[in-house]
């Protein structure tokens, strides 16, 4: 669906929102047997992260839902205000700490727009290769996690050991593996260390095989489909409807992909297909991230074939003061569509910062996902919309 | 006779009850009959008495006092039957003819293996009492998934 | 007084084989969860276990002092009595059920119970309270519920494995463990051969009873209801999990005597494959090679001896299973010794597919688990002992014995696997008919 399609499902819908528990208008259960009100309390196995969820039950079944959060609230937004716009650079690594660098790819990209520069040709593929190597990563802690939740033992260590290897090239380069804060605002300030294209080639040859051992396991298998098929569903409608973005709203159907429709770093030099869903089920959503791992991987070995060569750095200045105004650039983390609104008042540091976090906008749409379904689904569903909750809580 | 409040102890006490009827049958050399009773009531009636136990909120059951003013006529019916029954056993070994025959254990060996005797008596001498049985425990159980079904 | 002494003079060898596998079963249940530790591992590309004892081999030894020296909570409103009897239930149910088991003709703890089979199935179905009245006596409405669907599971699949048995017992007629392992010995066949889908049914059930993954639901801390285990700690949760592996080994031991020949080698009675009675000794052996070639590989001098000296155990065991074979002094104890080793190889076997099956498998959500008890396996094993009694019936008016049966059974077998995918097939159609994860009737209001 192109921009036009979008908004014309967004004007057209009619239905509710989402409601919280309310014990007023009690529903008429099966057996008139009392409603149950339990607490999956913020501290949980499988709720990834400090989320309170109180699901009021008929039996087995969710009649209800309502998400607390706030647990992780650190704020992030506040602090930017603060600090200056390259202080304020290793912060935003510790919202979504499992895909620091797509974070920060945001955030870089988002001044550079203040201040009208562009990074050179060499910082937007590096920072391009390195963007997709992180999509890969947080899709594989999506999976391995997912599918531990559901029962799966194994995948989670093949998972990551794959993830580890990531960690490893990104080690390399900036000194570390989960808040990497890799970029800068301007470019790069590490130049590709020796045998990076060797790394990220060696990477991506052997993890084609890697993906086939997961889908092995999981893809064909008659219970993993029994506990996604049919699960969370989530239509297009709903999904435009609540702002969902992301793997979550390619898998309900609608293809929407800010790398296509509009092009950040170098993503316009490569070709790659963005996968697309139907029913916009659990199973749905699994397939569109295995897939989106695959486009990634392609993406890196078209972008290592040919890194241009040239300055690492656009002429930027030690002391960053953007001229006044605003600016809203978006772009597409693993999650979904990361977007970073940025008011400037002509000083070093910015007058607000706001982070539009995709899980935070994504688990709106978690009551209408798990209404009707069985608890055992509940865990499934959380971890198919796939939230981290230093983003959702900043 | 029942001692104890709480429902679930008192359920423990039944299981151990049946338990003890099923080592009488063990030692009375009818094994098939002990494990069938393990089987069954242990394992499946008793079961189904305390899942409906836990299902059902039985608190408040104990907070209004039932029998204990009866406590004491229990006991003494209780006492009673068990004199009774005791003067019957003590009858039959000094007085023969009266109260109850006297048996003799018969030597092991002797016995058919019991689930041979049992299974050849059910399914040649009683075979018709067997399928009706069969058919009344098929209508009860169809009744029961009837009855439980959702009204939709 | 005089009682007493006479009980003991007979009874004294099963009581001390009692005494003994009670004591020593604590021990082998720890030493298969390290085993299954280490598989884990194996199968997820780590190594498991490493660092107490030589390769993590002091593990469970730790684990069991940890467990023993733990604090003893008990939730405030619990039941005491009934929070002590629930583990004791459970674990007494499942080492009761292992007196009736016999690894070899000459290893049976209950001699010669008529009732064999019978027993062993129905004193480990009373483990079943020991779930439930520890669920009840926690206190904690999680566990209650964890509790009730774990017992819910356990009756549920107890049908389809009873009836699985039945369909095995068809073929011999009596409930006697030595007997059936007679008659697979003289027909030269396995039943798994005769009722395979028997054997699978039994499979399937038997990994419900003891609460295995696929079939964990209750003990999965993923999920809401943290599952009936959840308050007790300290010795009385290892209780419970020596419960569970004990019933595991009962589970493997019941399937291993009906299906798998119990402590018959493989092809017993062909005289000219004798030379499978080397395949004992051969693996051991080979066992004691590999560590000896990997010994001078090991990091540590510690680690290097440990090896060396595994070799060396494994040797001597290779040459105890030899001894009964060449050695004509040592003839008479071929069928203990041997006997011995093929029932824990196959019983081994089993476990090791439960716990390959465990760690490869998602889970059943638990309305999935029950339908597939009720709607799938027992209509199947109904109809499985039908097929095989009409099998049967045939197979004595053609006179056809052991091998022979085989005509007659692959048909039942085949006939069996029919009705399964029809029921399937009836099953996914209702499926799509009904969709019962619609979300739309439930977000009126």
């Amino acid at each position: 669906m192109e921009l036009r399609a979008v908004s014309k499902a967004i004007s057209s819908f009619k239905g509710k929102t989402a409601l919280s528990i309310d014990t007023k208008n009690d529903h008429k259960t099966l057996l008139g047997a009392d409603e149950l009100v339990i607490n999956m309390g913020p501290q949980h196995p499988s709720t990834h992260g400090v989320l309170r969820v109180k699901l009021k039950l008929d039996g087995e079944r969710v009649i209800g839902s309502e998400c607390i959060i706030g647990y992780l609230h650190r704020g992030v937004e506040k602090i930017a205000e603060n600090r200056t716009y390259q202080q304020f650079a290793p912060y935003v690594d510790r919202m979504d700490y499992v895909a620091a660098v797509s974070s920060g790819l945001g955030y870089c990209e988002a001044v550079e727009k203040l201040l009208v520069t562009e990074a050179p040709p060499r910082a937007r593929v590096i920072r391009t290769i390195l963007t997709e190597l992180q999509r890969i990563a947080s899709h594989l802690l999506w999976l391995g996690t997912h599918a531990l939740d559901i029962g799966a033992l194994t995948p989670l260590f093949y998972c990551f050991r794959e993830r580890e290897e990531i960690l490893k090239i990104f080690e390399k380069y900036c000194g570390a593996r989960l808040t990497t804060h890799a970029f800068r605002i301007g470019g790069l300030q590490y130049e590709a260390y020796d045998t990076f294209e060797k790394d990220v080639e060696r990477f991506c040859k052997d993890f084609e095989s890697r993906i086939v051992e997961y889908e092995t396991l999981l893809t064909e298998n008659r219970i993993w489909i029994g506990r996604t098929k049919g699960v969370g569903i989530l239509t297009a409608a709903d999904a435009v409807a609540f702002g969902v973005t992301g793997p979550v709203l390619r898998a309900s159907g609608v293809k929407w992909d800010i790398r296509k429709a509009a092009p950040y770093a170098a993503y316009d030099q490569y070709k790659f297909e963005i996968p697309v869903g139907t029913t916009g089920d659990t199973y749905d959503r699994y397939l569109v991230r295995m897939e989106e791992m695959r486009q990634s991987r392609l993406i890196c070995l078209q972008a290592i074939e040919n890194i241009p060569a040239g300055p690492i750095m656009a002429k930027v200045g030690k002391v960053l003061k953007p001229p006044p105004g605003e600016v809203y650039h978006a772009i597409e983390a693993p999650k979904g569509e990361i977007g970073y609104y940025i008011v400037s008042d002509g000083t070093v540091m910015p007058y607000r910062v706001h982070i539009r976090p995709p899980s935070f906008i994504n688990l709106q749409a978690f009551d209408r996902m798990v209404r009707g379904h069985l608890v055992a689904d509940v865990v499934a569903i959380i971890g198919t919309i796939d939230i981290v909750l230093g983003e959702v809580d900043r | 006779m029942v001692t104890r409040r709480n429902v679930v102890h008192g359920a423990i006490f039944l299981i151990t009850a049946l338990l003890a009827t099923a080592g009488i049958f063990l030692q009375l050399r009818a094994e098939f009959l002990f494990i069938v009773q393990i089987i069954l009531y242990v394992g499946g009636i008793m079961v189904l008495f305390v899942f409906v136990i836990m299902l059902v909120n039985l608190d408040v059951a104990l907070q209004q006092i039932q029998f204990a003013r009866k406590k004491w006529v229990a006991l003494l019916v209780a006492l009673a039957l068990a004199a009774q029954v005791g003067l019957m056993f003590w009858s039959s070994g000094k007085m023969p003819g009266q109260g109850l025959p006297v048996l003799t254990a018969a030597a092991a060996a002797s016995l058919p293996p019991n689930s041979e005797t049992v299974a050849h008596s059910l399914f040649e001498s009683y075979l018709l009492p067997f399928e009706i049985a069969s058919i009344l425990l098929l209508v009860a159980m169809i009744g029961a998934v009837v009855m439980a079904k959702k009204r939709t | 007084m005089q009682a007493t002494m006479e009980f003991l003079k007979l009874y004294w060898a099963p009581l001390l084989c009692g005494v003994a596998v009670v004591a020593i079963l604590p021990l082998v249940a720890g030493y298969i969860v390290l085993v299954e530790r280490k598989l884990m591992a194996d199968m997820q590309a780590r190594l498991g276990p490493m660092r107490v004892g030589p390769h993590g081999l002091l593990q469970p030894i730790a684990d069991a002092v940890k467990l023993l020296i733990k604090e003893d909570i008990i939730p405030d409103n619990a039941d005491k009595m009934v929070f002590w009897l629930a583990p004791v239930l459970s674990v007494g149910a499942a080492l009761l059920s292992l007196a009736g088991l016999a690894i070899g003709p000459a290893f049976q703890i209950a001699q010669d119970i008529n009732i064999g089979i019978l027993f062993v199935v129905g004193i480990s179905a009373m483990g079943i309270f020991g779930i439930v009245l520890g669920g009840w006596a926690s206190n904690s409405h999680y566990s209650l519920m964890g509790a009730l669907r774990s017992s819910a599971q356990l009756v549920s699949y107890e049908t389809a494995a009873g009836m699985a048995l039945v369909s095995a017992l068809l073929f011999t007629g009596t409930l006697n463990i030595k007997s059936i392992v007679e008659v697979q010995s003289q027909e030269g066949i396995w039943f798994v051969m005769l009722a395979p889908v028997a054997f699978f049914t039994y499979l399937v059930a038997s990994i419900a009873e003891t609460n295995r993954a696929p079939f964990d639901l209750p003990e999965a801390e993923s999920e809401l209801v943290a599952g009936y285990m959840t308050e007790f700690s300290g010795f009385r949760w290892s209780l419970y999990f020596l419960a569970e592996y004990t019933n595991m080994i009962v589970v493997a031991s019941v399937a291993t005597t009906l299906f798998l020949g119990g402590w018959l080698r493989p092809f017993a009675g062909v005289p000219w494959l004798n030379f499978l009675d080397f395949v004992p000794t051969l693996l051991v052996v080979a066992v004691a090679a590999y560590c000896l070639v990997r010994a001078p590989k090991q990091p540590t001098r510690v680690q290097q001896f440990f090896m060396l000296a595994v070799a060396g155990l494994c040797f001597v065991v290779g040459l105890v299973l030899v001894a009964p074979v060449v050695l004509p002094i040592a003839k008479p104890f071929y069928a203990g010794i041997h006997g011995g080793f093929w029932f824990i190889f196959k019983v081994s076997l089993y476990i090791y597919f439960f716990m390959w099956l465990r760690f490869t498998i998602p889970r059943y959500r638990f309305d999935q688990l029950m339908r597939l008890g009720w709607h799938f396996l027992i209509p199947l094993s109904i109809i499985n002992v039908l097929l095989i009694g009409v099998a049967l019936i045939a197979g004595s008016y053609f006179n056809l014995h052991g091998w022979g049966l085989l005509l007659v059974t692959t048909p039942a077998a085949v006939i069996t696997l029919v009705a399964a995918l029809l029921i399937l097939v009836a099953e996914k159609e209702r499926d799509a008919g009904q969709d019962p994860n619609a979300a739309s009737d439930f977000y009126a209001g």
